[in-house]
């Protein structure tokens, strides 16, 4: 097979550079490298805040009658760490994962369009503080400010001016909507490239999944977040304007805006979820030192997903009394998604079997999502039995249900790739040990807060509620559930210690640590600012493999 | 890490053959589609609440068609076809031409909005607020119009950039991607037209 | 003073006979609504729990017995497997089979509680959401309560209460787990529910859509009689407000406040809705849609000031002077 040149020099790093200097190469950067990074450590910082908030809910709920904040703080609490971890947290991983490897994947230089990429990245920080400013401007400076208290899903009409005055709504709408725009940005960039820019021999079909996954999320992003666009702008002329979208008064429809929020919501789970199947995609088979089972399959399932999530909506509105064709329509295409999901956990477990299995922190977080997503999907499905759902919405159940998706996958997806792609990014390796313990303790954690949840749910526990009187049935459950945010406080700091430590005084890693098959490992760590000095060309989905075994190469097979 | 494997004749002619699409042509198709999701909501917002305004002014009271403006629009999009053609010819003289009727016709388009919104304020007194038939007329109707006025100022910087002297045929792929999204707003308003002015007006 | 807190506990004690469901378990169902949920939700457990064990178990067992085992240190790759169309096509085939049973018992549930048409003897409760509270209206009787839904006990399901559900402001929803599910109670628009309860008791449940700042405290309670005992009530509520003449100063004061532009005693000059109608306040078990018990306690400190009791409730303290307080207070308490 043909050249994969590399770099026979590190690129010389000068130390000479002030701190002013390497600030403006960071602000002023279009390398996808560059901003890569700085969308996952802005992602990272808000998840320590999202997940802080997290915790104080956690300490309020611990006992009856919790004093540790008032109805209102609490009511920001929840609002801001659902809006914070699905626009803040999940979204610019999305963006920056990908940014960070598809051109490597694909053995390309840079993204489509640079600085398109740089506004992108810029506008969605600027969104995210927009965000937080309303703790200082949100109900006009001299009210001292407040964070918006409405829910992620700030459901009408509770956010008309009637009922949610000063500008603390404002700012959630506004916030996300200019962050939204840099994820278009984003999903615009991700899809040219991956279309325009592949190296010589990477055709669709070889294209890693790793890429596939990440196009088939951009191409979600771009249908599904305009109408969460299009409805926040309307409630903002609500707001401003005077405009009657969701005015009750004036014979407007507060079920409107659940419609055009979950035709986003929806997709947008998937668009949270699908970067962890991206990364377990890779993950799985090179630490299985197998190749992935069924790929083409795997590719097939998430165009699948992709498009029979644009249909089931209105699975999260089944209480708000749908006609009965609508609820089973909506409870049958739910489960449908079980389907091609269902494939893919089995294929990666099949890629596992017959392989030698290296239990290294990222292979463990795999593990440990193939198990709870199980869970969470099987909970899904329980959830779309429509009359089931309507003892289960809105209560803890559901709140078990989505923090086994989006913390124990989703999350945990992402620790996989981030102890995956540090040595690579960063040029050092991690501490495995405080890897496997920050692992252990997460798990023990995660399932110790949110196991209990789903039995309180079901003893009729409903979420969003500030405080609960004792003697219903609930004490235990939020006791254990409190205890275990706990533990997960711990190993999140385990995580941020790990990460900046070994940024620090880790262990130079090596071009490629883990013996790995697609192109990123062909250059090296961290990759050059240009990534290929020659750009590769490629016979296969695996061309390190094809180098690496010239007797038994992948393409022979294809 | 290993060597290079040696080049064989066959990745080479793979190497020299390869071709993958133009990436403004994706860039520009996925903006059009995201823009086209954005539309759908808008257009699903005025259609759920056709009739269901509690106080005048109705629709069939108020609306006029505006047929001329359609006429200009749609027309523009062939005009602007024209002077792609004329470019494509490197003949610069014709392609200003059809340029500028183009300009003209979309603003023709825009002023007989600015009019028809004038009347409706002033005269039929139906604001935003006043109604949900404002309330979804004007934000459906001003998304298309605030997008015929980005395309706008495009086609005028290209006019202007291409009156300067400035060598306007090295810049064919971003004309076509312009003109590209110029359809893209003309179809918009086939559809708008006919959802505000023939459905809801009857 | 002495002789309130004896209605109180009077009153406690007229109650106290029907068993309290603190604990609401929504697998312990006691209505038709709830019992057919519960039936699908076993169902629908028993299958999902079927495929967690095998899938799971696949899934650790596929890590133990392949995960490289300390000491092997050989760099030789195993067989290198890409897949196989006859097992994929297999555990894409079996989930549609399973998905289709489910999607089939769903249909046929939801339409079997949905589509339920009233029986004849039917009793109509009118139920209004409110910011942080609930109106309970029944037209059959001319009755208006609050926050606490007085039901007769069905026997095979009649005579069967039949909901009517409306929402003055935002969306709420209605849900007392151990009856039936959740319908949302949505602004401009109206949403029917039903509930047959076969056993008599005190029912909890929650308001289950997130409504602002009090959404944890609008609790319900439907209390479910026997006919007789829940005809005897509506009777009672269908009076007016009875004018005691020992408490005509008390009525005085009570009526020259605010308080009558918000709340409604049947009778008198008080004709607000805003709040919660009054008429038989001393009917019922708690205040504040739950927050609370109604004790005399409890009852002076609200009228006092509600916000230290529910902080961000819509009543405003009234900022009474002592005796005005103890006024209100006495005038309330003869609400029966
Ligand atoms: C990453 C995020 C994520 C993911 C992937 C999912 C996946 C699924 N979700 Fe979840 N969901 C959320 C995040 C997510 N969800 C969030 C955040 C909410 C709440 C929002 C809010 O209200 O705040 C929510 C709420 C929610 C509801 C609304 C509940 C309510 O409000 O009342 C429903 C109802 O149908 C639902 C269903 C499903 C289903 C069917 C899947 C399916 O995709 C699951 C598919 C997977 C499997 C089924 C397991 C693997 C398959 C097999 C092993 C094959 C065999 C299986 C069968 C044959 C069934 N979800
Ligand atoms: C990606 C999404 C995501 C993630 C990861 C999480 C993570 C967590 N969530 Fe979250 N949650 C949501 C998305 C998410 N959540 C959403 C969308 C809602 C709905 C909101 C709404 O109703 O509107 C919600 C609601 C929600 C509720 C319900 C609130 C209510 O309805 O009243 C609860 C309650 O227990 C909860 C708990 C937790 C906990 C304990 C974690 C933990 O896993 C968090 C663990 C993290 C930490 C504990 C932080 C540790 C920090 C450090 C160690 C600091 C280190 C220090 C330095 C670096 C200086 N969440
Ligand atoms: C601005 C309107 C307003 C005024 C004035 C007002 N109330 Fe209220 N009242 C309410 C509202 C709203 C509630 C329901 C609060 C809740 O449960 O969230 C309420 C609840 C109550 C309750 C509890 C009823 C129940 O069944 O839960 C009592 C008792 C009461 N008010 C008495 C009074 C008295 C006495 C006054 C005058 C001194 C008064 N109110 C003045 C609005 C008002
Ligand atoms: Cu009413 Cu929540
Ligand atoms: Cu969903």
């Amino acid at each position: 097979m043909a050249s994969i040149d590399y770099p026979l020099e590190r690129p010389a790093v000068s130390l000479e550079k002030g701190f002013a200097q390497h600030l403006y190469e960071w602000v002023a950067t279009v390398d996808h490298k560059k901003l890569g990074l700085m969308y996952v450590v802005s992602a990272l910082l808000f998840f320590v805040i999202a997940g802080l908030m997290a915790f104080v809910i956690r300490l309020q709920l611990m006992f009856p009658n919790g004093h540790v904040v008032g109805p209102d703080t609490f009511n920001r609490l929840f609002t801001m760490h659902g809006t914070t971890m699905v626009f803040l947290v999940g979204m610019p991983l999305v963006a920056g994962f990908a940014n960070y490897l598809v051109p490597l994947m694909i053995g390309a230089r840079d993204m489509a369009f640079p600085r398109l990429n740089a506004f992108g990245f810029w506008i969605f920080l600027f969104g995210g503080f927009l965000l937080y400013y309303s703790y200082i401007g949100g109900s006009g400076l001299y009210g001292a400010g407040s964070a918006p208290d409405v829910g992620w899903f700030a459901n009408a009409p509770l956010t008309e001016k009637a009922f949610s005055r000063g500008h603390s709504t404002d700012y959630w709408a506004l916030g996300i909507l200019v962050s939204g725009v840099g994820s278009i940005a984003s999903a615009i960039n991700v899809i040219a490239t991956a279309f325009s820019l592949r190296c010589p021999g990477m055709t669709l079909s070889r294209m890693p999944l790793f890429v596939w996954v990440m196009v088939v999320d951009s191409w979600l992003i771009l249908v599904a977040l305009p109408p969460l666009t299009a409805a926040q702008i309307m409630l903002m002329l609500d707001r401003y304007l005077g405009a009657n979208f969701f005015n009750t008064q004036q014979g407007g429809s507060a079920v409107l805006w659940q419609h055009f929020f979950w035709i986003f919501g929806h997709p947008e789970v998937y668009i949270l979820i699908f970067p962890a199947f991206a990364i377990l995609s890779e993950v799985i088979p090179v630490f299985s030192r197998k190749p992935l089972f069924g790929r083409a399959a795997m590719v097939g399932a998430v165009v699948a997903i992709g498009f029979i999530s644009l249909g089931v909506w209105a699975h999260h509105m089944f209480a708000v009394g749908m006609s009965s064709w609508s609820n089973t329509f909506f409870a049958g295409s739910s489960m449908l998604v079980g389907i091609p999901t269902g494939l893919k956990i089995f294929n990666w477990t099949a890629t596992m079997y017959g392989g030698k299995l290296r239990l290294q922190t990222p292979l463990l977080y795999c593990c440990a999502f193939l198990f709870q997503f199980l869970v969470a999907g099987l909970t899904g499905i329980m959830l779309a039995v429509a009359p089931f759902d309507w003892q289960l919405h809105d209560s803890y159940f559901l709140i078990a249900h989505f923090h086994y998706t989006l913390m124990g996958g989703l999350v945990m997806g992402i620790f996989a790739g981030i102890y995956y792609w540090f040595p690579k990014a960063i040029g050092k390796m991690y501490n495995e040990k405080l890897g496997k313990w920050q692992f252990w303790l997460m798990i023990i954690g995660f399932n110790l807060t949110f196991l209990p949840q789903h039995i309180a749910g079901m003893l009729g526990m409903p979420r969003r509620i500030y405080t609960y009187a004792p003697g219903r049935g609930w004490e235990l459950w939020n006791l254990l559930s409190s205890l275990g945010a706990m533990v997960q406080f711990v190993a999140v700091a385990c995580l941020v210690w790990n990460l900046v430590h070994s940024a620090l005084r880790g262990e130079p890693a090596g071009d490629d640590p883990w013996d790995g098959w697609t192109l990123e490992w062909a250059t090296t760590s961290p990759p050059p600012e240009y990534n290929f000095e020659k750009l590769p060309v490629v016979r296969s989905s695996r061309p390190l493999w094809d180098m690496k075994h010239p007797h038994d190469p992948d393409w022979k097979y294809e | 890490m290993a060597e290079a494997l040696e080049l064989t004749a066959d990745a080479l002619t793979m190497e020299r053959e390869w071709k993958t699409p133009d990436r403004g042509t994706v860039g520009i198709i996925f903006l059009i589609v995201t823009e086209s999701a954005l539309f759908l909501i808008f257009v699903l917002a005025y259609l759920v609440y056709i009739g269901k305004s509690v106080v005048g002014p109705y629709p069939k009271d108020v609306l006029e068609m505006p047929i001329a403006a359609t006429v200009c629009l749609l027309s523009s999009s062939l005009t602007i076809v024209m002077a792609e053609h004329q470019l494509e010819k490197n003949r610069i003289g014709p392609f200003r031409l059809w340029w500028a009727i183009t300009i003209l016709l979309g603003l023709y388009f825009l002023y007989d909005t600015a009019l028809e919104w004038k009347k409706l304020i002033y005269v039929d007194h139906l604001t935003i607020s006043t109604n949900l038939f404002g309330t979804t007329f004007y934000s459906l109707v001003g998304l298309h119009a605030s997008h015929v006025t980005v395309g706008m100022t495009f086609l005028l910087l290209v006019f202007t950039v291409s009156l300067l002297g400035f060598p306007i045929e090295t810049q064919k792929r971003r004309v076509k991607f312009l003109s590209w999204y110029w359809h893209f707003v003309d179809w918009v308003w086939v559809i708008v037209f006919t959802v505000v002015y023939i459905v809801s007006a009857r | 003073m002495f002789i309130n807190a004896v209605i109180a506990l009077l009153l406690q004690a007229q109650t106290s006979n029907l068993p309290e469901h603190p604990v609401a378990n929504t697998f312990k169902p006691l209505a038709s609504p709830g019992q057919q949920e519960k039936d699908i939700a076993i169902l629908t457990l028993a299958i999902t729990g079927a495929i967690f064990v095998v899938v799971g178990g696949l899934i650790v067992y596929g890590i133990w017995r392949y995960r490289r085992r300390p000491g092997d240190v050989s760099t030789q790759e195993p067989a290198q497997v890409y897949g196989s169309n006859q097992i994929e096509a297999a555990w894409t085939v079996i989930p549609i089979l399973i998905v289709f049973v489910l999607i089939g018992v769903t249909a046929r549930v939801i339409g079997s509680i949905e589509n339920a048409s009233p029986p004849p003897s039917t009793v109509k409760v009118r139920l209004i959401g409110h910011q942080w509270w609930w109106t309970v209206e029944y037209p059959q009787f001319g009755v208006t309560s609050a926050n606490e839904i007085h039901v007769p006990v069905a026997t095979n399901g009649s005579p069967a209460t039949y909901l009517q559900l409306e929402s003055v402001d935002v969306i709420h929803s209605f849900w007392i787990p151990q009856l039936a599910g959740k319908t949302d109670l949505i602004p401009n628009r109206t949403n029917y529910a039903w509930i047959d309860p076969k056993e008599p008791g005190i029912y909890l449940g929650n308001c289950a859509e997130y409504c602002g700042t009090q959404h944890a405290n609008m609790l319900l309670r439907v209390i479910a009689e026997p006919p007789a005992d829940f005809n005897r009530w509506a009777d009672e509520q269908k009076r007016a407000a009875n004018p005691d003449p020992a408490l005509a100063r008390a009525r005085e004061i009570f009526e020259s406040l605010a308080c009558v532009n918000c709340h409604t005693i049947k009778g008198t000059g008080a004709v607000g809705k805003f709040g919660p109608d009054l008429t038989h306040l001393m009917s019922r078990q708690t205040i504040g849609s739950g927050v609370t018990t109604l004790t005399h306690e409890h009852l002076r400190e609200w009228v006092d000031d509600p916000q230290t009791i529910k902080p961000g409730c819509l009543m405003p303290s009234m900022q009474l002077t002592n005796e005005q307080l103890d006024q209100v207070v006495a005038y309330l308490e003869s609400l029966h």
